[in-house]
């Protein structure tokens, strides 16, 4: 496992949702502990492709490769190696965060001991007995990527974790993944409409748009194959001719 | 790492029983609606207390007659207590208990207003040569009230406190109204606990996308529902037993049959309404249509399963599909054990086949089960 040189390989990968093309033929590769963006406009097929990578969405045509498996023979080991978090769920409201953390926890066969370790990673300790109703978005979020970082996961795919938090909280959870970072051997899928977060958290960046990648590769290879643009933000208009946001 | 306290059904359980106990509102729906409507009905279909009857009486009076020649009002005038425009006569019976007439002398456009908004159920025109009834005789009460005032008019309010010797009220277990309601009441608290604690249950969490989430990890599919049955059918349990207790105490409700029985139906009643709760959320993500779903499956059979009222006051031809519902099913299973001494030999059948229902609805709900 250790030898592999792509933890995901997503290679000519199709799908079409009845007369929508949503992702046409796209080739993607991720090298174990590196970082990758998602970007791209709604509708551009990131959540399609990430669907497909998570194993809930099977290709039409084309092949994904986690740690060298595909989901039809290997959903549960594959399972133990994701996490995963989504930027609508609501956890059940009238569970503690820890009781939360320790459901989920039990889906991986994980003790407290754990537990106790990912509430000190994502600094959420002092909130350990508050409902879930009763957290902060920041630290429902917070909980959220607890809960994805349990079962130290080999890929983590993040889907918009800090749409809607103030700057603080936004830079608190970016913290927490830049430990990730720097601790394990964690590769990240993120997609977000914030493009100061692919550039302060990502070694690599692509953006897609109606389907397609439209470029691909570090911050400053995209900005000089893009001509030479000042900001992700201008190559991503001159590209789509439209905002992240829109 | 062994430990239950770590494994993922126990935890499911755990999580599904706290969302239930930490909600005031579910307890209070769930455990005290129900023994306040035990005990409002139970109350009211028991009490000694008089009955009052209210009517319009219109006087018809021709040019040659004299105000006090029509035939009722006449009788009124001598026997009754008037105030102002309205006539008051008691009819005393120890066994049936008081009734209390109430006559509204009025217009016929107020008597019909009257009539409109129910409080009145008969209006009476009274001519110095005969009287006259308007009411509509699918109205239990309302032909209760003309019969009561066509014998006052023709006999006295004496009529009403003959052959009391002949009367012999019911009152021994088991052939009260309240018997009749608690078994009924029982059956109707596992088919709403099991519609709205499970399928509505499950419906919210998919919309909130917790079910997506959820199966993202090696969690097993069945764990969770069956989590989520079992919490419900914990609590299901202690709801039954606290109405019992109720009924038990205030009431002296009694099961006559057999207690294995009873349990036997008991479990069979929450297998078929948890398999037909997955079945009916095993797919919608939108809980305004869940909830559609779910009043069409519960208010029709709260409606013809005689949960209150018998349903053999239904057309013939209806009683055979009605028997065979399953709140039908636990209802009279229940009442038989409750009230007529019934074993396991009488209600194998109805357990059988709940939980024949419960068993398929729950595979073929699993089968087609969207999780996101």
């Amino acid at each position: 496992m250790t030898d592999l040189e792509y933890i995901v390989d997503v290679r000519h990968v199709k799908k079409s949702f009845k007369d929508v093309h949503a992702v046409k033929g796209v080739n993607l590769t991720i090298k174990p502990g590196e970082f990758l963006a998602l970007l791209g406009p709604n509708g551009a097929g990131k959540t399609t492709l990430v669907e497909m990578i998570e194993g809930i969405q099977h290709p039409d045509e084309g092949e994904i490769f986690i740690a060298g498996k595909q989901w039809k023979n290997h959903q549960h080991e594959l399972h133990q190696m994701i996490g995963l978090s989504l930027q609508e769920t609501r956890f059940m409201d009238k569970l503690t965060a820890w009781e939360t953390m320790r459901l989920f926890a039990s889906f991986y066969k994980l003790d407290t001991v754990r537990v106790d370790e990912v509430f000190q990673l994502i600094g959420l300790e002092e909130k350990k007995k508050a409902y879930v109703n009763n957290l902060s978005g920041g630290q429902r979020q917070r909980l959220a990527l607890g809960v994805a970082l349990l079962n130290k996961p080999k890929i983590l795919l993040l889907d918009e974790p800090t749409t809607g938090l103030d700057p603080n909280a936004r830079r608190e959870i970016w913290n927490i993944l830049l430990d990730l970072k720097k601790g394990q051997k964690t590769s990240l899928i993120l997609t977000s409409h914030y493009m100061e977060e692919a550039e302060f958290l990502c070694d690599r960046i692509v953006i897609m748009d109606q389907g397609n990648i439209l470029v691909e590769g570090t911050l400053q290879e995209i900005l000089t194959l893009g001509g030479g643009h000042h900001s992700l933000d201008e190559l991503f208009i001159s590209l789509t001719g439209r905002h992240l946001y829109e | 790492m062994n430990k239950i306290t770590n494994h993922q059904l126990y935890r499911l359980i755990i999580a599904h029983f706290a969302e239930i106990i930490r909600e005031p509102a579910v307890i209070f729906w769930g455990v005290v609606f129900p023994i306040l409507m035990a005990w409002g009905l139970g109350i009211a279909f028991t009490k000694k207390g008089d009955v009052n009857i209210k009517l319009s009486l219109v006087k018809v009076i021709t040019e040659q007659d004299s105000v006090h020649e029509t035939k009722l009002a006449g009788y009124l005038a001598t026997n009754g207590n008037k105030k102002d425009s309205t006539y008051t006569i008691d009819l005393k019976n120890e066994k049936l208990g008081n009734v209390n007439l109430t006559f509204y002398e009025t217009s016929w456009l107020n008597a019909y207003t009257m009539l409109k908004k129910g409080k009145v159920s008969l209006i009476i025109e009274d001519k110095a040569t005969d009287t006259k009834y308007h009411f509509d005789p699918a109205n239990a009460e309302a032909k209760t009230a003309y019969q009561l005032v066509a014998n006052l008019a023709s006999y006295g309010s004496a009529f009403y406190g003959v052959n009391q010797s002949g009367i012999v009220p019911l009152t021994m277990t088991g052939t009260r109204y309240v018997d009749f309601l608690i078994p009924g009441l029982l059956a109707m608290g596992i088919m709403m606990a099991c519609s709205w604690g499970i399928s509505y249950t499950i419906i919210d969490r998919r919309s909130k996308k917790l079910l997506r989430r959820m199966v993202a990890t090696p969690m097993k599919k069945s764990n969770f529902l069956l989590a989520l049955i079992t919490a419900r059918f914990t609590m299901n349990v202690a709801e039954a037993l606290l109405l019992f207790v109720f009924a038990w105490l205030y009431f002296g409700t009694k099961v006559q049959g057999s207690w294995p029985a009873l349990m036997v139906l008991f479990l069979a009643g929450n297998i078929a309404f948890s398999g037909i709760s997955i079945l009916i959320s095993s797919h919608t993500a939108n809980p305004e249509i869940g909830n559609g779903i779910i009043n069409a499956l519960v208010t029709p059979m709260m409606v013809v399963s005689g949960v209150f009222f018998s349903y053999h006051n239904f057309p013939d031809w209806t009683i055979p599909v009605i028997r065979y519902l399953p709140l039908t099913m636990i209802a009279d299973g229940f009442r038989s054990i409750f009230n007529e001494g019934a074993g396991f030999a009488d209600v194998w059948l109805e357990a059988l086949v709940l939980t024949s229902i419960g068993t398929v609805s729950f595979i073929i709900g699993l089968k087609i089960f969207k999780w996101y």
